[in-house]
This record gives structure tokens, C-alpha cells and sequence, in this order.
């Protein structure tokens, strides 16, 4: 079933009161022994956690983890309210040699945490929850985009969240696109008009073989903010001749798994899993153009939750470029394409480097002539999502993104790039860059006259031209 | 489509490192792809090629002359002595004035946190100030927050060892910390950034507020021991920081896991890489790979690797080269498994020399010579595995470091060097074979 057929409607957390409410298993009832055993103290996770270099208060993912682990085995310990000064980075599990699954563990403290320990009439609650629920502030915004923007952007409301909410007043609120991705995409025909365009595609790319097919997992950010992210994925998989289909779903859960919030995530992971394994089921594969969803789904998912078809959506789920380099010949395809942009300075998002990502786009987007990109280091960009905007975490997320934005500023030119919204808004917080999705550099080397290669004023056109922009057409990138 | 190079390293240890490093040096496109992180971040940072004998003769004054004598399958015996000074000419270039030693083919004798004299034949420049032969007096400082120096026990043992000077220790309270259990990065964050601390009369930055406790604390000696927490990024500023506040020699004296000096080196090797043009893929495991054989019949027809299987979270991705390089580790870098009932290399399924019955595993003296240490992959004089037979297992395999069986790399002290010559050799015939 394409989704041009069923209610385009969004699902906003809070409109699904009639949703039989699921029972989480109980956090301890995990069986994480096996993991914790593996443990043989080695530290090597506790020189990686940027939270732990920099703050004093923070005992470290060694603690965190296996010993904390430990000690609830041993006696009816609580958890230790540490757990929430961690910013789920996963630079801990990236690191530790023994296999230890110590996100999964801080995951399922934080979530005991915040069940037992945390007053669920305290601010702090409230708060957490809000931001972790980001989707529904962002769906009643993109409502009124200009005013939630002219109102987000006044002195007083900075001064309530700070005071009242605990919302730090030093990041500004990032701006409601004013047209959403989803209303983009429905303007533009949905999946019914991708299918005619993918169609086109393969016959102008001389491709008999079987319909290609992917459903599009945008997430919040790209949908609310960055539309020009979800449209630049749509166009270039449409060159490659892929059908295109956007599935309903919710937030990946990112966001709540950081903040402990276990069920609201388990009822989004319930749509989220449900709609994509029947898209699944239709031959398609799941994209995504954020590396936090797709670590959601590839593991976070199945760590923590047993439903059915988890499986499938964590192993048919890939990030926006690794689904064409694997399944296309991407670096062929650029091979003697064009666009301007020299000096990108790109950062790999935590997230991105736990699924071996972590060269690639520099290694794909240097294939295409006119770009330059530099990789400025391995660090941390310290926002991890929700963690940089809580008022108690502002310094260590600026500290922990010092070293980034000195590299940042050491590379030439003043562009960056990323994959992950949240470190584009660090990234950009922190330097002032403009900060670009490596999916909007692809399609303005293959895709050279779209709207959103030329930012015409008029995105939802029909009439983009396919083709990619080969050298000795000029076309500037980001220009209008 | 596969994700292709020419070479392909698997495993971002020293040995991979070092190997990926010489590949590239033959003008091909190299990949390493590495799991979780290696031994370098717990390893000392030293160098070491051959401290003691496999006899357990020792300390060596000059490893190169016990190189010649080792046993058939000791990989020194298998890529031969030239190659080990090769790779470390190698190196040296590698991390500039960063090590020190370079000078000599004589071990260095480096007191380490335990005050025992350890003999290596590279060290970084930080500790170059500390060495045992050096008859001037120290002071080594200790902090209360990190027990794993006890500097007046160090400095007392360093005596008895017949050390040629004299040794004093103190222990301090670090500026600036106060958890028992801070990080190493934590110190050395406070150290590289020179942060604000507050030291109960009032606030100052950190290297002047660690340089006022220890100049109170010195009688007369030229030289300052610390644990090697001095700065990550900026230690030899840091260092040199120190020093001019002190007015006298600052060295680190290298410790156990976790260890700044390893990270630093690991450091060094990955910009190494990156200025290189290797490409670097972490965070995802190699699981398979898919073979060919090459046609040929008889004692040619050895078959070739196509490519590997990297499972990234649940899918397998292919990864082809023309040339791999396994680089896996030993047992703590799971490059060599081991269940109830064998001890197997994961991904080629490589021979690995192990008996069969598990309690011939280990000697009954828990520092005995506990055959365990040496298992590993058998290999030809050009480091390609060999099965059971003696043939080659592949064509287009070779391997390095600590996954390759015949030593015993805490016993001999030789961990560092073994994976620099194999690493090299191996990287650099890869590279040389792609070319033709
Ligand atoms: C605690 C400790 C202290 C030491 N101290 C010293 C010292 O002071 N001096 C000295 O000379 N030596 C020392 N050594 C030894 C030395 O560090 C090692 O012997 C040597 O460097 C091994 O390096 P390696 O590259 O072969 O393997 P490792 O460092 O083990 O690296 C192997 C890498 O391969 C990766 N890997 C494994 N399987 C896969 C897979 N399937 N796919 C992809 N990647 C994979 C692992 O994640 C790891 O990153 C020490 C070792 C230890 C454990
Ligand atoms: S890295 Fe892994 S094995 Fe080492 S201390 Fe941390 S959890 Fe334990
Ligand atoms: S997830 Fe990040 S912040 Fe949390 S313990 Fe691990 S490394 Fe530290």
C-alpha cells in the first residue's frame, strides 16, 4: 500500500490516548549479565567519554555501566542519579574491546531512573519530557511556523524556559520550515508521482530490471526544520531511479531513550517498527537521512524492545548514502559531476562513526569535482540531541564542543557538513557556519537543476529536470 | 556493489596501523577497517622489541643480537632482522620528535610506575628526561587520587634495583580534582587546557597551581617524575610548561592501562593515516568473506579471497580488495577466539596451532610459560597464513601483530615491536603485490 492511499495525518504523541497502553518490561528483568560479565575493567571506555573528561561530577561509563550493574545484582541498590549526566554519545560501546553493550545498560537505567527515582511533578520531568518529545512541539509549530518563530526568538520566552523550564536562554530555537517536508512531499504527489519519476528514471538510465523501492524515514528534524534535507534525499534516489515512499511514523526515539523517557519511546517504536516492516514487506528498504534514527532502528530498537518485525526493520535500515554506494555505483555515477562547494568542513556525528560510517561521506562527496571537504577530528560535538540544551548541561556541551569548533575554524572556508541535525546545530551554535547535509551536496552534483540545487522560491514544482550536472555546466551550488 | 580498495587492513591496532601505513607508501588506495578500540590505549607507549630472551634470559642490552638466534616461527625468525630495523626506521619517521632512541640499536632501560627498569628500544621524548641510565637525582611525584603510583614505593624499589642514582617520592594532592576515581583525561584536560582551579586561596590556572605544590616539595633534584597524565593534545606543551615553571627536567613515568602515551600514539598513527589518504572505517566487524578458488590445479590452487562481509548492525556489507591483511589482535583483541573446546581465528577460520585438550592450555605455575600466550596463526616467510598442511590458506592474505602464533609478547617483552615489523612487512608486501 503506498502512502498516497492512507491518511496522511501525523500522529502526535498525546492524540493516541486510545492506544492500549503497552507494559515495558521492567528494565532489570534484561538480561544484561552476559554483557556485564565481559567486562575485565580494562578503562578503555572511560577515556572516551567526553562527559567524564570534562566534568568532575560524572563517574564514567565503566561506572555507569558494568559496576553499577554490579551492584544492583549484589544488593537493592538505586540507581545512581549520575545516570542522567550522561548525553547516550555511545562513544562507550564504540570503544570497549570486550563487547560490553554499555549504551543498552545506560539506556535501561536511565529508564528505571526516571520510573523509580524521578518526581513525575517535578519541572525537571516536565522538562525532560517536552524535549524529548520534540515532535509535538514541532508539529503544533509548523502550524504557525512564523509565529512559534517570532515567539520562540522573543527575549521573555528565552528568559521563561531558562528560569522556569530549565531550557538554556544561550541556543536559539531552531526555525519551523514553513512548509514541512510531509506537506512538500504531498503537494508534490506522493508516492504515486515518485513511482512515475523513478520510472522515467530507469528508462532514461537504460535500466530494465525490477522496480526499486525505498520508504523514506525522515524523523523530525528533516520533516520540521531541514525539509530541504528530506526533498534532497527524495530527488537523488529518484535519479537512481528509486520509488520513493514515506511511511507515517513517529520520532526515532532518540530523544526519549536519552532522557529515560522508555514508554513514550516503546509507543513510537510501536508505530514506527509496525508501519516500516509493512513497507518492508512491499519490497522496500528503509532510509534514513539522520544517523541517530538509523542507530535507533538498527540497534537501539532491538536492544530494548521486543516487537514484532524488529528485527527486519533493524537489519533492511541504512543511512542515506551507504544505501547507494552499497546498491549503486555512487562513485561512478559522480565520477566527472560538478559542484561548487570547496572547504566544507565536515564532523562525523558519534552516531554515525558506531555504524562504520565514519569516512564516508568525505570519501563519496570528494569523488565529485569542486568539492573539498576536511574531516576536523574525531571529537565529540557535545549536543547529543536534548543533552546541550538542558540549562545544567550548557557548559560541558560547549566545553565538550570546544575542540570541534577550533578545528572547525582551523579548516578552510566557513561551511560544514554532517549528517546529524543536533550537531549541525552545535556546530553552527558554536561557529556560526552555514551547516549542510552531505545529501544536499549529492544532489546538487546529480540532480544540478532542481529547485533545491537552485532554492527556487517555488519547491513542489513539478517540472525538475533529471540529469546530472556534468562538467562545463555551471552551476553554482546553494545559489538563487 | 562492493565498497572498493586495493588493500584492505583489517584490524587498527599498532600492527594495522603500521601496515596500512606501508601500503599506501606503494601509491595504492588502502582501507583500514577496525571493530572496537585496540591495545594501544592500554599499552605503555614504549617500544619494545626484545626486553628478554624466549629462555627468559635478560634484561637485553641489544635485542638485535638475540634476533638472530630466535626459534623457527618466532616472527622476528620469519621476517628477519632487517626488517624489524626497517619498520623502525619506519616508525621514526612516522612520530618524529615525538619517540626518542632512534639513535641506537641498544635497549633504553625506562623505570616504569612499578619502579622496575623496563628495557625498550623506543620511548616517547616525555619520558626520554627518566631514563635508569642517567645518574641524576629524582624526584617522583604522585598524586593521592591516582594509586596506581605510589611514587615513594616506586622511588624506593628504583633503589633496590640498583638504579645508579637516588630517588625520592612524594604524594600530592592534584590541583583541581577532586573525584578518587577521575579519568586519566580528566588530569590531563585540566593540564591541556590549562583550566581555572580553585586551590582554597583563590583561583589560578592549573600547570602553575601543579608547579607551585611540586616546586615546595623539591631538594636539590634536576629532574621531576609525574604519572603520565601530562596533557593529551598539548603535552608537549604542557611538558615543556612545566618544566620552565620548575626549572628543572619533567618525565613521565609510564604506567598501566589506561595510558595516555598509548593514546597519544594511537593519535600520532590515525593522523598518520589520514594525511596519508587511508581510508578509516570504524565500529563494524568484518564476520565472513566469500573465496574463489583461482582456477589452477595442484599446489597453485590456492584460493583468493573476493571480498569480506562487514555486519553493520545486522547487514552485511562486502568490502573487496585485491590484498587483505588481518590484524585482528590475539586473544584480548579477539583477533584469536577461543571456546570450551578450541581456539579459533574468526573470520578466515585460519589454522591456530592449539592442542586440543584445554588443560594443556596453561602451565600449572600461574607465571609459568603458559602455551596459551604463543597461540595463533602460523605463517610463511611473507607473514601468509598456513593451514594445517603447511600450505597457504590464501593467496592474497597476510597477517600481523598479535593475532600470529610462536611468541609470548608479555614474557619476551616484545608486544610493540612484533606488530611493528609484521605490520610493516605485511602492509608493504601487500602494497608492492596490488602494483604488480
Ligand atoms: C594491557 C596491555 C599492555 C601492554 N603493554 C605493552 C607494552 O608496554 N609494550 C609493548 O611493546 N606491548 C604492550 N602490549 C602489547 C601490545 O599492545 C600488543 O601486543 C600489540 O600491539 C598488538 O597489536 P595488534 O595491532 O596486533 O592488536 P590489537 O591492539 O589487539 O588490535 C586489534 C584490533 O583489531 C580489531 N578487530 C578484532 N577483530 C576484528 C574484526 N573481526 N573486524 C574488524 N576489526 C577487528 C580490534 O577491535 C582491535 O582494534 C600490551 C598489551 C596489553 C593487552
Ligand atoms: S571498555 Fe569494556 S571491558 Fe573495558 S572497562 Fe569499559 S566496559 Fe569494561
Ligand atoms: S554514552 Fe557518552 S556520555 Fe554516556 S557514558 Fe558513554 S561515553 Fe559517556
Amino acid at each position: 500500500m503506498s502512502d498516497a492511499t492512507r491518511p496522511t495525518d501525523d500522529h502526535v504523541p498525546g492524540d493516541d490516548e486510545f492506544d492500549p497502553i503497552e507494559v515495558f518490561p521492567e528494565a532489570d528483568e534484561m538480561d544484561l549479565r552476559p554483557g556485564a560479565d565481559n567486562c575485565y575493567k580494562c578503562s578503555t571506555c572511560d577515556t572516551n567519554c567526553p562527559v567524564a573528561e570534562v566534568d568532575d561530577e560524572f563517574p564514567g561509563p565503566k561506572f555507569q555501566g558494568p559496576e553499577q550493574w554490579r551492584l544492583k545484582r549484589q544488593s537493592d541498590h538505586d540507581v545512581d542519579d549520575s545516570i542522567m549526566k550522561c548525553s547516550n554519545c555511545m562513544r562507550c560501546d564504540h570503544a570497549c574491546p570486550s563487547e560490553v553493550p554499555l549504551s543498552q545498560m545506560h539506556n535501561s537505567a536511565r529508564g528505571e531512573y526516571v520510573d523509580e527515582r524521578m518526581s513525575k511533578r517535578s519541572l525537571e520531568y516536565w522538562r525532560n519530557r517536552l524535549l524529548s518529545n520534540y515532535r509535538l512541539m514541532a508539529h503544533l509549530g509548523s502550524k504557525v511556523p512564523r509565529l512559534t518563530n517570532f515567539v520562540m526568538g522573543l527575549t521573555l520566552t528565552s528568559v521563561f524556559n531558562e528560569k522556569v523550564l530549565g531550557i538554556t536562554s544561550e541556543r536559539e530555537f531552531p526555525e519551523f520550515a514553513t512548509e514541512t517536508f510531509r506537506e512538500w512531499w504531498r503537494a508534490r504527489g506522493g508516492s504515486d508521482a515518485s513511482r512515475e519519476r523513478a520510472q522515467a528514471a530507469r528508462e532514461e538510465r537504460g535500466e530494465s530490471g525490477a522496480e526499486k523501492r525505498v520508504a523514506y524515514f525522515h524523523g523530525c528534524y528533516s520533516n520540521y526544520n531541514t525539509p530541504e534535507v528530506g526533498k534532497a534525499l527524495v530527488r537523488v534516489y529518484e535519479h537512481f531511479g528509486y520509488e520513493v515512499v514515506v511511511p507515517e511514523q513517529r520520532c526515532s526515539g532518540t530523544p526519549m531513550f536519552a532522557n529515560g523517557m522508555l514508554d513514550d519511546a516503546r509507543r513510537a517504536a510501536d508505530t514506527n517498527v509496525s508501519e516500516l516492516a509493512a513497507a518492508i514487506e512491499d519490497g522496500a528498504d528503509v532510509i534514513a537521512s539522520c544517523t541517530s534514527c538509523s542507530m535507533s532502528l538498527r540497534q537501539e530498537y532491538p536492544e530494548l524492545f521486543d516487537i514484532d518485525g524488529v528485527d527486519d526493520v533493524s537489519s533492511n535500515t541504512w543511512e542515506g548514502l551507504e544505501y547507494l554506494r552499497v546498491h549503486e555505483d555512487l562513485e561512478g555515477e559522480l565520477e566527472g559531476t560538478r559542484a561548487d562547494v570547496p572547504n566544507l568542513a565536515y564532523h562525523v556525528p558519534c552516531h554515525a562513526r558506531n555504524q562504520g560510517l565514519d569516512g564516508q561521506a568525505i570519501e563519496v562527496l570528494t569523488t565529485i569535482d569542486g568539492v573539498e571537504a576536511q574531516d576536523v577530528g574525531e571529537s565529540c560535538s557535545g549536543i547529543s540531541g536534548t543533552y546541550g540544551w538542558k540549562e545544567e548541561h550548557y557548559e560541558t556541551s560547549m566545553q565538550i564542543g570546544e575542540e570541534m569548533f577550533e578545528h572547525m575554524e582551523r579548516a578552510d572556508g566557513d561551511t560544514g557538513l554532517t549528517e546529524c541535525p543536533t550537531c549541525a546545530m552545535q556546530m553552527e551554535h558554536g561557529t556560526g557556519y552555514e551547516i549542510k547535509h552531505p545529501l544536499e551536496v549529492l544532489e546538487a552534483a546529480l540532480v544540478p537543476n532542481s529547485p533545491g540545487t537552485e532554492r527556487a522560491a517555488t519547491d513542489g514544482g513539478i517540472d525538475e529536470t533529471v540529469g546530472p550536472n556534468r562538467e562545463g555546466q555551471d552551476e553554482p551550488f546553494g545559489a538563487n | 556493489m562492493a565498497i572498493t580498495d586495493d588493500v584492505l587492513v583489517i584490524g587498527g591496532g599498532l600492527a594495522g596501523a603500521t601496515a596500512a601505513l606501508a601500503a599506501a607508501e606503494r601509491g595504492v588506495q588502502v582501507r583500514l577497517l577496525t571493530y572496537k578500540q585496540s591495545t594501544l590505549r592500554h599499552a605503555s607507549g614504549l617500544i619494545d622489541v626484545l626486553g628478554y630472551a624466549p629462555s627468559g634470559k635478560g634484561p637485553l642490552a641489544d635485542p638485535f643480537d638475540t634476533l638472530e638466534t630466535l626459534p623457527e616461527g618466532h616472527p622476528y625468525e620469519r621476517v628477519g632482522s632487517d626488517a624489524v630495523r626497517e619498520a623502525l626506521l619506519f616508525f621514526d619517521a612516522i612520530v618524529g620528535d615525538a619517540y626518542a632512541g632512534e639513535h641506537t640499536d641498544a635497549n633504553a632501560l625506562v623505570p616504569t610506575s612499578s619502579g622496575a627498569i623496563k628495557p625498550t628500544a623506543r620511548y616517547p621524548a616525555g619520558v626520554a628526561p627518566g631514563l635508569a641510565s642517567d645518574p641524576r637525582e629524582t624526584l617522583l611525584v604522585g598524586f593521592e587520587t591516582l594509586p596506581e603510583f605510589d611514587a615513594p614505593l616506586a622511588a624506593a624499589h628504583l633503589e633496590e634495583t640498583g638504579a645508579p642514582f637516588e630517588a625520592r617520592g612524594v604524594t600530592l594532592s592534584f590541583p583541581g580534582i577532586r573525584r578518587d576515581d577521575a579519568k586519566v583525561t580528566r588530569y590531563a584536560h585540566l593540564l591541556d587546557r590549562d583550566e581555572t582551579v580553585d586551590v582554597g586561596r583563590g583561583e589560578t590556572s592549573a600547570r602553575a597551581a601543579l608547579a607551585a605544590i611540586v616546586r615546595d616539595q623539591l631538594e636539590g633534584e634536576s629532574r621531576v617524575g609525574f604519572p603520565p597524565i601530562l596533557g593529551d593534545d598539548n603535552h608537549a606543551t604542557v611538558r615543556r610548561d612545566l618544566e620552565e615553571r620548575l626549572g628543572v627536567d619533567v618525565f613521565e613515568v609510564p604506567s598501566g592501562p589506561p595510558s595516555l602515551p598509548g593514546m597519544r600514539l594511537e593519535d600520532r598513527l590515525y593522523d598518520a593515516l589520514d594525511d596519508t589518504g587511508v581510508r578509516v572505517t570504524t565500529g563494524v566487524p568484518v564476520v565472513d568473506y566469500e573465496g574463489a578458488d583461482n582456477g589452477r590445479s595442484g599446489a597453485s590452487s590456492t584460493k583468493r579471497i573476493e571480498h569480506v562481509l562487514v555486519d553493520r548492525k545486522g547487514r552485511d556489507v562486502p568490502y573487496r580488495a585485491d590484498e587483505y591483511v588481518l590484524a585482528t589482535g590475539g586473544l584480548v583483541g579477539k583477533g584469536v577466539r577461543s571456546e570450551r573446546e578450541r581456539v579459533f581465528e574468526p573470520i578466515f577460520d585460519c589454522h591456530v596451532e592449539a592442542s586440543p585438550d584445554r588443560y594443556d592450555w596453561f602451565d600449572g605455575d600461574a607465571f609459568g610459560d603458559h602455551p596459551f600466550a604463543r597461540f595463533g596463526v602460523t605463517v610463511d616467510r611473507e607473514l601468509r597464513p598456513l593451514d594445517t598442511e603447511g600450505d597457504l590458506e590464501f593467496a592474497n592474505l597476510r597477517a600481523a601483530g598479535a593475532v600470529l602464533s610462536g611468541y609470548d609478547f608479555a614474557a619476551e617483552k616484545s608486544g610493540s615491536g612484533v606488530s611493528l615489523a609484521t605490520g610493516f612487512v605485511a602492509g608493504d608486501r601487500a602494497g608492492s603485490e596490488v602494483r604488480g
